[in-house]
């Protein structure tokens, strides 16, 4: 076993303060490892703490001990064991998720996201991909680029990744042969070039033996290159990039300890900025001079991309979380609408037109996704047809804000750029994305100013327009109900329109199934329906089963504040199945029909209706007279 | 202009602190008073300037901390304008819970049952902790916002991906999050900040001559004569001995060393030349096997 190069430091025990000042000025780099469970990834990582002396004597006596015992490297140490962590894994053998390990050298700090290389778990390595500045892809002499190799070197293309290493290890299996490196080498460059890897630096390696690790290694003399190491502590870090780019920082928080302070703290995430800068706050537009940048240590008189700090501005402008400053004369643009490419990474698929909630930066919108456009084959490359993106799966689709946001093309500004989907009911992070670039679209249908207004519309009738949203169950008596509530209504001269399954399946949504997005699409075009109708100053009236309340939420987040009344036609399942007017149920239960709400698909009961009724206790015409009394006035 | 690996990890704790502030509904700073506990605070003051963190401290007691650590914890929580909640578990101390009787109990009642108490009296839903990635093996795959049922519960399968620094702070009624700004930091950067920074720590980190006693194996400081006889059954033997901490926790758990280094530069030159880990001074992590700290993360404890 060769010996550790990064011994201690003889200045520690000589002069300490010269050490110390010395090592703070320490840059710091973070990188991903990529390989397959054979690869002899954790071995180099094991051997990368080894070396740089991150391993204690008691760590290194457990790890001689574990070595033995559990080890795969007979009596030689089992670097492996020193980076394996939760107990489930080290009974498999194997990594199942991201974890991150600390070294240090003379000049840099390292941060490694350590991935696994397993098939499924392209969530973990996109995870660990979006946080670092070099990916060091670690291929097998023996194996050469397998379909593993191609799929890493992918997602750390499609995360942005500039800095890729190719790894070559275990070349003292392969007796250090030059042939065979030189030929995986050209393999690589070859697939590399193909997917638009411009360049890649590629190193002959052994985790286990140590060859090229620290040390230029005398059995591959004809290798001229860096050591892993060596170009670990030499390449540029991708702060140093993001410096040269525009003024940018996302407001986190409002700084307001008393009516004479008002600062806006967030982390500048490209550019720099000095006191005297004129800067633009969107999506406002509004500008202003930045007074001063306050820190505990004094007022600075730059402050660069990277840093955590707090703006004061000359001007009294709006501006709170999920704006963003940035330079007045290169700002960034404002869009609802997207292509972008989105890593799947919940065990429930994707729901097309579903509404999400899509952070970016500290933005936090309501977002659809459509249909994708194509899905990527990771191993392959191969484009393929999509109806939707299952977990680890990655696409590219169009987006949805409910309103404007903020963004960077994500190859310019990873944080104005990079966005996560959260489930609005389980709060899980069910998918990462990446915006390429805005849909004109949305930017050039301008709304048509028109004179007579919804306001004038709804004057004329007399009566203020709204949505009377019936749900529950199939057999609760949704359209007995509202056709009573729209009879009455009728004999007190109101403006009214019925909307239910009938007259809206036959016609408008007869393209539509019954699948989950088609059902959401369903319920999506209903309620654009409903907001012309009461544009045109109507009182709609709605009868769907509509059972998942994302969906609902959807249609009331489209209506005025007010106009969206949810009422619950609450009836047990017992009574409603036993009503079975439609002769449904039974046929759900023996299986005829599938996904029949309440049966074999659940129904999502609204958490605070506007109205419930009880149709156990009321007939559907009290039921209908205590709704209207629910609605008055209808001025 | 570059900047350095400290300014970094700076700008990243304060942008999660920030976070936090903004998402949570009730967010608090859990304190241990150790050296990790004084930089998060220190951070927090830094995040938040010229306002104090908005959030108050939380000690969770054992009533088993060295004197100088409850001397500073007042100190500090004033130093830094924030209000400070000390909790402890009144059934461990119904039952006279301590170190030398109880063993493990000792952790679980005051510690992991005495934080969920806290936690459910006050209605906190966000905890920040001082717990960093390099401590132990477990805690390197640890999120930075990791989430914990309405039971306090912490499971690996139900971990948010983090992708980027978009966190993500969502979660239902009852649940929490620990939030772990250091996850980052390594024991050096925590000693060096300390240094670069000037940062105030319990005076035991440094070496002085204290009175210290044998047990089974291990040499401890004695902090509480009085009290030690009384639940040990006998008076210990006590030396005077040049000792320091490389961490605190309850005095008869956690092992001195001996040492002569008396300033921070010779703490971090003592800890650059030392050979063994640091929680290897705490029993915690040794009392059933390899896999301890996980299995009580999965019961709640920190």
């Amino acid at each position: 076993m060769s010996e550790p190069i990064y011994k201690t430091d003889a200045l520690i025990a000589e002069d300490i303060d010269a050490y110390l000042e010395k090592h703070q000025h320490k840059t710091m780099l973070r990188f991903i490892t990529c390989g397959s469970v054979d690869d002899g990834k954790s071995t180099l990582i094991g051997r990368l703490l080894y070396d740089s002396k991150m391993i204690f004597e008691d760590q290194l006596a457990a790890l001689e001990n574990d070595s033995k015992r559990v080890g795969t490297q007979g009596q030689e140490i089992d670097f492996a064991l020193l980076v394996d962590g939760l107990a489930a894994e080290r009974e498999q053998g194997i990594t199942i998720d991201v974890a991150y390990r600390f070294f240090a050298t003379e000049s840099r700090k390292f941060i490694v996201a350590d991935c696994p290389g397993h098939e499924q778990y392209t969530r973990n390595m996109v995870t660990g991909a979006s946080t670092a500045d070099l990916a060091v892809i670690l291929i097998d002499a023996r194996k050469g680029v397998l379909v593993q190799t191609k799929r890493h070197s992918f997602l750390c293309h499609q995360l942005g990744i500039k800095n890729l290493v190719l790894a070559v290890n275990k070349m003292d299996l392969i007796d250090y042969d030059q042939a065979k490196y030189d030929a995986i080498i050209e393999n690589y460059r070859e697939f590399a070039e193909s997917i638009g890897i411009e360049n890649f630096t590629a190193i002959p390696i052994s985790g286990l033996a140590g060859d090229n690790i620290t040390t230029q290694s005398e059995n591959t003399d004809w290798y001229d290159g860096p050591t892993l190491m060596q170009h670990l502590e030499a390449v540029e870090v991708r702060s140093d990039a993001n410096l040269a780019k525009p003024f940018r920082m996302s407001v986190q928080w409002v700084n307001r300890p008393n009516l004479d302070f008002r600062g806006f703290s967030g982390l500048i995430s490209t550019g720099s900025v000095k006191p005297g800068d004129k800067v633009r706050s969107l999506p406002s537009g509004k500008t202003s001079t930045v007074k001063s940048i306050v820190t505990m240590d004094g007022d600075l008189e730059e402050a660069i991309s990277g840093q955590s700090v707090t703006i004061t501005l000359e001007d009294e402008i709006d501006c709170s979380r999920g704006d963003v400053l940035a330079a007045a004369d290169s700002p960034p643009a404002v869009a609802d609408q997207f292509e972008s490419t989105i890593v799947w990474m919940d065990e429930e698929p994707l729901v097309v037109g579903r509404a999400y909630w899509m952070k970016l930066g500290t933005q936090m919108v309501s977002v659809t996704v459509a249909e994708p456009k194509f899905e990527i084959n990771v191993n392959t490359m191969d484009h393929l047809a999509a109806k939707t993106l299952e977990l680890n799966s990655i696409g590219v689709s169009e987006i949805t804000t409910d309103r404007a946001i903020v963004f960077d093309p994500y190859s310019e500004n990873r944080a104005l750029g990079g966005f996560i989907l959260i489930d609005k009911i389980s709060n899980r992070t069910v998918g990462a994305g990446m915006l390429h670039f805005s849909l004109r679209r949305a930017q050039n249908v301008h709304w048509q100013a028109v004179d007579i207004t919804r306001d004038d519309h709804a004057a004329m009738k007399n009566q203020k327009p709204r949505v009377l949203w019936f749900t529950g169950l199939s057999g609760s008596g949704k359209s007995t109900i509202a056709n009573e509530v729209e009879k009455k209504l009728a004999i007190m001269n109101r403006h009214t329109f019925l909307l239910d399954g009938d007259n809206v399946r036959h016609g408008l949504n007869k393209d539509l199934g019954f699948t989950e997005s088609d059902r959401i699409e369903n319920i999506r075009r209903i309620g654009e329906v409903a907001k012309l109708m009461t544009d045109a100053g109507l009182i709609v009236l709605t009868a769907f089963i509509s059972p998942f309340r994302a969906d609902r939420r959807l249609v009331r987040d489209m209506m005025g504040e007010g106009e969206f009344i949810e009422i619950h036609v609450d009836t047990p399942l017992e009574v409603a199945e036993q009503r079975d007017v439609k002769g449904l149920y039974k046929k759900a239960r023996t299986g005829e029909l599938k996904n029949f709400t309440g049966i074999d698909s659940p129904y999502e009961e609204p958490e605070d209706p506007e109205i419930r009724v009880n149709t156990v206790a009321m007939s559907p015409e009290e039921a209908a007279d205590y709704i209207i009394k629910q609605i008055l006035p209808l001025k | 202009m570059t900047l350095t690996h400290l300014q970094r990890l700076e700008a990243e704790s304060i942008h999660i602190m920030r976070e936090v502030v903004s998402e949570a509904e009730k967010p608090v700073m859990l304190y241990s008073i150790g050296k990790d506990s004084a930089v998060m605070l220190h951070l927090a003051k830094k995040a938040f300037y010229p306002s104090p963190p908005p959030f108050p401290l939380l000690h969770v007691d054992t009533t088993w901390k060295f004197k100088d650590m409850y001397a500073l914890r007042e100190k500090s929580a004033e130093d830094a304008g924030m209000e400070l909640l000390v909790y402890q578990n009144p059934e461990a101390e119904e039952m006279g819970i301590n170190p030398f009787d109880h063993g493990p109990l000792h952790t679980d009642m005051w510690k992991t049952q005495g934080l969920k108490q806290a936690l459910d009296k006050y209605g906190f839903d966000a905890a920040f902790g001082g717990a960093r990635r390099d401590e132990e093996k477990s805690r390197a795959k640890e999120r930075i916002f990791s989430f914990r049922t309405a039971s306090h519960g912490w499971d690996p399968k139900s971990q948010r991906p983090e992708l980027w620094n978009l966190y993500n702070a969502r979660k239902k009624k009852g649940e929490s999050i620990r939030i772990f700004p250091l996850s980052n930091w390594t024991e050096l950067d925590i000693w060096q900040y300390i240094h670069l920074e000037n940062i105030e720590i319990v005076p035991l980190y440094y070496s002085a001559k204290r009175p210290t006693f044998e047990y089974e194996g291990g040499l401890f400081m004695a902090d509480d004569i009085e009290r030690l006889e009384k639940v040990m059954g006998k008076r210990p033997e006590i030396i005077e001995r040049s000792i320091r901490f490389r961490t605190l926790g309850c005095f008869p758990l956690t092992g001195a060393v001996e040492s002569e280094a008396a300033t921070l530069p010779e703490i971090i030159q003592e800890m650059l030349l030392t050979t063994t880990s640091e929680r290897q001074g705490r029993v915690i992590d040794k009392d059933s096997g390899d896999a301890s700290m996980e299995k009580k993360k999965q019961e709640g404890y920190f």
